[in-house]
């Protein structure tokens, strides 16, 4: 059974279980991982789906022209706020881990949850974000509540 | 200047009036059954919308240091109001979008962001800070140390910040104390304590997370003992003189206090950790402040509370109005253990009785225990230390104040966190069970123009404005009576109140919520309240809880938008008294001269500058109230770099 078993108890206290699972177990090196691994994981998830993300309104922000400027203004704000997740909350949540002062993981990992949601509110029409926005929203929240469980349960 | 004006409950999702509009009562029995299948119908999908709010979206709840919106606001996936149009920010700052270098987060415009920035709170010019660190008088200057990231406006490469000041209030910046420059402390060198030895030389112990992020204690002293401002440290050679002992693990062991003195004359500290999840302090005995003895037991546990950190103990006098120096101990003192809970970002204390001998320490009443009572402050306040200011004879307490808007925010405006103003500690003997925190009285030196206002009456669902010209840094001190006779009639009843589950200002009671809404404007599009709420019980004991309601405090959407507050015991023959601070986005509030503590941070789109207005309010039905204030203007402390040419090098 090995750590099939630790991912999912761990995914279970989480309140998005496939996704969790999903992010974990496509990544190799949460085969024999610690808690405290599989929280690294999911923030190193956060940031490749965050730096998509980024990836995808800068495309968009590209064709400039062709965008009303209610567009322009919405995806501008949401490149910042991506910014905000990659280049400020990744690594605070990354350092927090590797030295332990957890409540400044959760602290990245909920803010960056924020940061996806209020990107996804700029937009008075269609958001072209959403799916992704809702991506980056839920592997935040996952990651806030692996960090809660070390915290409050496990001993890393 | 009196106005009086109708409370309009602006409508939410949280409140509801249950007297309900009196139209409805003028119309035919078929409309009222039709309106009533209507709401029946509206409760049912509310009811289905709010269940669901629970299970998928699942935002963690313990959050004021870490998330935002309330649940609530994350599904309201509308735009947020637009704003005034947005000024250009000249800031070059490495995480703005690649292309559009010059474009602005909406909504937050420079003028918004920098009129959050205090006029007279602790905060270095720019970056990111938390935890105070070694505060200590020496020769003729207070001293505060704090852990500062110099690169950036979030958590990260800690580093101990340092200023000076002669009067707790005007700061002066000077260089960095501390830096990772040791295998023992590469990875972040982070909070401590000053000791001040017999013959007056300091000592510092801090935590240091080492190259392999492991938890130890280091040894640093002034360079130059000499030198007043202590500009330069020196970390002892042989350091680390503690690591993490048997039993404790690598990242649970840190913040070493102030030393205290032992019958033995040895020098006695504690650290707090935690096993599994009982939080602990540890005591340890030294004579050199480089060997050290684990005593067998420790200071106290309380199970289920998780780390301590910045674990404070010390006494309070139970009969004189003043400090004590932490070693002191006698049949009149009583001692006080401090814990910052990791698990929640809340600082809890409990005043109990010191055992010497062993080393151990015992609450006076269990119930309220460390971690699971009273806290300093019911809002946003966390790492608290105390030291003895010998200058004066008290204790003085520090306090981090996070942000709670988002990091987006506070990367925008290149800052993040306050200190609370310094507050004196005393043994509250009226009820025993409490401390009681007050503002470091060096803060009057700020009032300029004064505002006195005499029993000003305010009904029953009013609003009185409040003429004191411009309203964001403000010095307040108010007492409010209650209508006597309908604090008799009023019926009890058995429903519970709190202030954070409860509807905020907008839900009325018989005998609250009053006081005052501070950071608002003209329209009340945005308030902060600070207020008072009486809950009578079915055996018609009164409890009076005070709030600070942030769920109106700003039309943006990334803010906190929580309730805090909690109850405060109100004696017989006390009238019920409030002070406030105001200064820009930090409101620190303090009722019955400090007993219940209330500290917020504020973001407001337009209640901000000239727009910023005081009102008196009372959304209670039944009661009217009376209140008298003596409200100031408020200086800047003018905080800034210690003039270069006076620096010792």
């Amino acid at each position: 059974m090995g750590n099939q078993n630790l991912i999912e108890r761990t995914c279970k206290q989480t309140p998005f279980y496939d996704l969790c699972i999903w992010s974990l177990k496509s990544n190799p090196e949460s085969r024999d991982a610690s808690v405290k691994k599989l929280a690294q994981i999911m923030v190193d998830s956060l940031k490749t789906k965050a730096t998509e993300t980024l990836d995808l309104i800068d495309e968009l922000l590209q064709d400039g022209l062709a965008l009303d400027p209610e567009m322009q203004k919405a995806l501008t704000s949401c490149a910042e706020r991506y910014n905000v997740i990659i280049r400020g909350d990744v690594p605070e949540i990354n350092e927090a881990l590797k030295t332990g002062d957890y409540k400044f993981a959760a602290k990245g990992a909920n803010d960056a949850a924020i940061e996806a949601n209020s990107c996804e509110i700029e937009f008075s029409t269609k958001s072209p974000l959403t799916d992704m926005n809702k991506v980056v929203h839920d592997v935040s929240v996952v990651a806030a509540s692996i960090v809660k469980i070390i915290q409050t349960k496990f001993s890393f | 200047m009196v106005d009086t004006r109708p409370f309009l409950p602006v409508s939410s999702h949280a409140g509801s009036d249950p007297t309900g509009p009196s139209e409805n009562r003028r119309k035919p029995m078929k409309l009222q059954l039709s309106i009533f299948f209507v709401l029946l119908t509206v409760g049912f999908f509310a009811a289905l919308l709010t269940s669901n709010n629970g299970s998928d979206n699942g935002f963690v709840k313990e959050n004021e240091h870490g998330s935002l919106a309330s649940p609530s606001s994350e599904k309201q996936l509308r735009p947020v109001s637009r704003g005034p149009a947005v000024g250009v920010s000249e800031k070059s700052n490495r995480l703005f979008a690649k292309d559009n270098e010059n474009q602005l987060a909406y909504p937050w415009n420079n003028s918004m962001l920098s009129w959050q920035r205090t006029a007279f709170h602790f905060q270095p010019e720019k970056n990111w800070m938390n935890d105070p660190n070694g505060p200590l008088f020496y020769k003729g200057w207070y001293h505060f140390f704090y852990q500062y990231n110099p690169h950036a406006a979030v958590w990260g490469d800690i580093v101990w910040g340092h200023a000076v000041s002669k009067d707790l209030i005007h700061w002066l910046h000077l260089p960095l104390a501390m830096v990772a420059d040791q295998w023992y402390d590469k990875n972040g060198v982070w909070t401590g304590s000053a000791t001040i030895l017999p013959d007056g030389k300091v000592v510092m112990l801090y935590t240091g997370s080492t190259t392999e992020n492991v938890q130890v204690q280091n040894l640093a002293y002034p360079a130059d003992h000499s030198d007043p401002l202590l500009i330069n440290w020196v970390k002892y050679s042989g350091n680390p003189v503690l690591v993490p002992p048997p039993g404790i693990l690598d990242k649970d062991f840190r913040d070493p206090t102030t030393a205290w003195l032992t019958s033995e004359g040895k020098w006695r500290i504690t650290i707090g950790s935690k096993i599994n999840k009982t939080g602990i302090a540890l005591v340890y005995d030294t004579k050199d402040f480089i060997n050290y003895e684990l005593l067998d037991g420790i200071l106290h546990a309380v199970p289920g509370t998780g780390m301590w950190e910045c674990v404070d103990f010390f006494p309070v006098s139970k009969t004189e109005e003043n400090g004590l120096d932490t070693s002191v101990n006698g049949p009149s003192v009583k001692h006080v253990v401090k814990a910052s809970l990791d698990d929640d970002r809340h600082d809890y204390y409990s005043i109990g009785t010191y055992h010497e001998k062993n080393g151990t320490w015992i609450p006076d009443e269990p119930k309220i225990d460390v971690g699971i009572g009273l806290r300093y402050d019911y809002g946003i306040y966390y790492a608290a230390k105390t030291f003895y200011d010998q200058n004066k004879n008290r204790r003085v307490l520090w306090g981090w104040i996070g942000e709670s808007d988002s990091e987006a925010a506070e990367m925008q405006k290149g800052w993040a966190s306050v200190q609370s103003i310094p507050r004196t500690i005393l043994f509250d003997k009226k009820t025993g069970t409490h401390l009681l925190q007050w503002p470091v009285e060096e803060i009057e030196s700020l009032r300029l123009k004064s505002y006195e206002f005499n029993q000003v009456k305010v009904q029953a669902g009013s609003v009185v404005p409040l003429d004191v010209g411009p309203a964001t840094q403000l010095d307040i001190i108010a007492e409010f009576e209650i209508d006597n006779e309908a604090l008799e009639k009023t019926t009890g009843s058995n429903v519970t109140f709190s202030c954070s589950s409860s509807g905020g200002t907008v839900e009325r009671g018989a005998l609250g919520p009053f006081g005052l809404l501070v950071l608002a404007d003209d329209s009340l599009s945005e308030q902060t309240p600070v207020y008072f709420y009486i809950a009578k019980g079915s055996d018609g004991k009164l409890k009076t809880f005070f709030c600070n309601d942030q769920s109106r405090s700003s039309v943006a959407s990334d803010v906190n938008k929580q309730i805090y507050g909690n109850l405060v015991p109100v004696l017989e023959g006390e009238k019920l008294s409030l002070r406030v601070l105001v200064d820009h986005s930090i409101v620190e509030s303090f009722a019955q001269g400090g007993r219940t503590v209330i500290t917020s941070r504020v973001y407001p789109t337009k209640a901000i500058y000239g727009a910023a207005k005081l009102f008196l309010f009372n959304n209670a039905t039944e009661a009217s109230v009376s209140a008298s204030l003596r409200i100031w203007q408020m200086n800047s402390a003018f905080i800034r770099p210690y003039p270069n040419d006076k620096e010792s090098q």
